[in-house]
């Protein structure tokens, strides 16, 4: 009895050591930022735990856009958000119906139409970004936002046509017999049998596009250069132009830019987890 | 595909009692998806290779010391931060799958890096990081009475730390694939090897393993392919300094677009393709058995 609580104890000692080192080194970096939000320009430094009077001073200064890197804070908020459900809805209309026709309908080609996407999957991000800044130059739409919202779409869908594919591939093929007999058109089983039944999925892959849209940084700043244009991330990024500039505004702004997108994902994290582990590696 | 296209409504009608309806309807759902896939993948593609034909720009490109030096931060990053990143996560799997009610709330904070978005939370470590006001060097200072280093001045450091950036962010995801592999083996293989007195080392070597290799794996090419175009770690902790020696080909590329020398940019990714294209091919024939 004794020896048995002995290794329970050891246990539970040999877990904490793994358990608060884990604790520490993902709280660190995000509790900083949140210190920094919170505290005055001349105290933020000073290496305190929690700062001597908290103040929410930051958070108003960037509400009121009372600095010269925050002069369009409200319109660039507006961009995200903006760009963030564009891509999010686009590309689950691309993604749904690509899906739908690679796996249920069973379009001829279909397959090939899956690879391609597949391999544009695996392009990283980075080097397509050269040849697509190029490519929007061409077509005339640098510093339109819609060049951003294309580029999202492009690199969110493929990712989300796999999952939904491999979501698709689970239902019953009889479901679809059993409309057909009844004389369902494609679109009716689309919108009245395979969209219901999918409902998990796509909240999975439109929260994945949507956050992937509001979160990029490196197309945001290529393709948009206009103050008013940019998103919240780009405006993020143009504080690193000088050595001077007001980092606890920075963090205060950076906050309120990482607020919203960690909430949806732990509102969604159900199917977001469920549904984007499952698909993004098959064993 | 255009044929079908360009059906009249009243061939369409008479399509309805066909079974090529189903085709012809799906052959019009895919295109939005081969409308974006060729305007914005293949046309950049093609036109990428076309702008880095020349020879020339090869050798410019191997002529910048920039370029030997970013290939070479490339193959540090992926063997080196990859790797720890991924034994990191095969034991933090194991960790986070037992029951305790602490290890479930821990769960939760341990996604945060994965769930914020990158900007802020690197922005955050580079301000931690800086020689006169970050709060590492003011402990330092507090503590030894001396001036910490200058971190991310000194290239083999800042480009660790630009590593260490990147297993920050993505450690949450590649733990989270894992816990779901070890989820999958069934616990009775556990209790029989517990009866017969196996040591935890001997259950993950002989059961553990075998059942997640191929997870594994494809986890550790697929985070090589990702790591790849991983941008921000480096460029918002470093921006590619000191002295451009902490470029890596994601950071480059766009370094020479910057300087407006598209050619250069496209021959650096041109130059990655052998590294790229196996990956590639191996997750390919992975995922789309």
């Amino acid at each position: 009895m004794k020896a048995k609580t002995w290794k329970a104890v050891t246990t539970e000692a040999k877990l904490l050591l793994i358990g608060i080192p884990v604790f520490l080194w993902t709280i660190i970096p995000v509790y900083h930022l949140f210190l920094f939000a919170i505290s005055s320009k001349d105290s933020a430094t000073s290496g305190r735990l929690w700062p001597k009077e908290p103040t929410l001073q930051n958070f108003a200064t960037v509400f009121h856009q009372r600095h010269f890197y925050l002069d369009h804070f409200w319109l660039q908020l507006w961009n995200s958000l903006l760009i963030a459900v564009a891509v999010g809805a686009l590309t689950l209309f691309v993604a749904t119906s690509a899906a739908f026709a690679i796996s249920r309908l069973k379009v001829r080609g279909g397959r090939t139409v899956m690879n391609l996407a597949l391999f544009t999957y695996f392009i990283p991000a980075a080097f397509l970004a050269v040849p697509m800044y190029k490519t929007m130059g061409n077509y005339g739409l640098l510093n339109n936002q819609w060049a951003l919202i294309l580029a999202m779409v492009t690199i969110a869908s493929p990712y989300c046509i796999w999952v939904l594919k491999q979501a698709s591939d689970k239902l019953p093929y009889e479901l679809d017999e059993a409309a057909r007999m009844d004389g369902a058109s494609p679109l009716q089983l689309f919108r009245l049998v395979y969209l219901p039944l999918m409902v998990p999925s796509l909240v999975a892959v439109g929260t994945y596009s949507l956050l992937l849209a509001w979160n990029e940084y490196l197309y945001a700043f290529l393709l948009l250069s206009n103050d008013r244009s940019v998103t919240l991330a780009v405006a993020l990024g143009n504080f690193l132009a000088a050595d001077d500039s007001p980092w606890e505004l920075l963090m205060a702004t950076g906050l309120i830019y990482a607020l919203p997108p960690a909430a949806i994902y732990y509102a969604f994290k159900r199917y977001m987890v469920g549904g984007l582990t499952a698909g993004a590696v098959k064993s | 595909m255009t044929a079908a296209a360009t059906l009249e409504p009243g061939a369409a009608s008479q399509a309805r009692r066909s079974p090529d309806r189903w085709q012809f309807w799906g052959r019009m759902l895919v295109v939005p998806y081969l409308l974006i896939f060729l305007v914005f993948v293949l046309y950049p593609v093609g036109y990428g290779l076309w702008l880095a034909r020349h020879p020339a720009s090869y050798v410019k490109l191997v002529e910048d010391p920039i370029f030997f030096r970013s290939v070479l931060n490339t193959l540090v990053f992926l063997i080196v931060a990859i790797n720890i990143k991924m034994v990191i996560a095969m034991v933090l799997s194991g960790f986070f799958i037992q029951t305790r009610w602490w290890i479930k709330v821990l769960s939760l904070i341990f996604i945060l890096p994965w769930a914020l978005p990158s900007i802020p939370t690197i922005l955050s470590v580079r301000f931690m990081l800086n020689p006169e006001w970050g709060v590492i060097n003011s402990l330092i200072f507090q503590l030894t009475g001396n001036d910490g280093p200058n971190w991310l001045n000194h290239p083999p450091l800042a480009l660790a730390f630009s590593m260490l950036m990147h297993v920050w962010k993505s450690l949450p995801f590649w733990t989270l694939i894992l816990i779901a592999g070890r989820l999958a083996i069934p616990s009775e293989q556990y209790e029989a090897a517990s009866v017969d007195g196996a040591t935890s080392w001997q259950k993950f070597r002989f059961i553990t393993w075998p059942s997640m290799r191929s997870l594994y794996i494809t986890s550790l090419i697929l985070s090589m392919i990702w790591t790849l175009g991983d941008f921000n770690s480096v460029y918002l902790l470093t921006g590619g300094g000191p002295a451009d020696l902490t470029h890596v080909l994601a950071t480059l590329g766009i370094r020479y677009l910057r300087l407006d020398q598209v050619d250069l940019a496209m021959a650096s990714i041109v130059v990655a393709l052998p590294l790229v294209l196996p990956l590639v091919y191996f997750m390919m024939k992975r995922l789309s058995k």
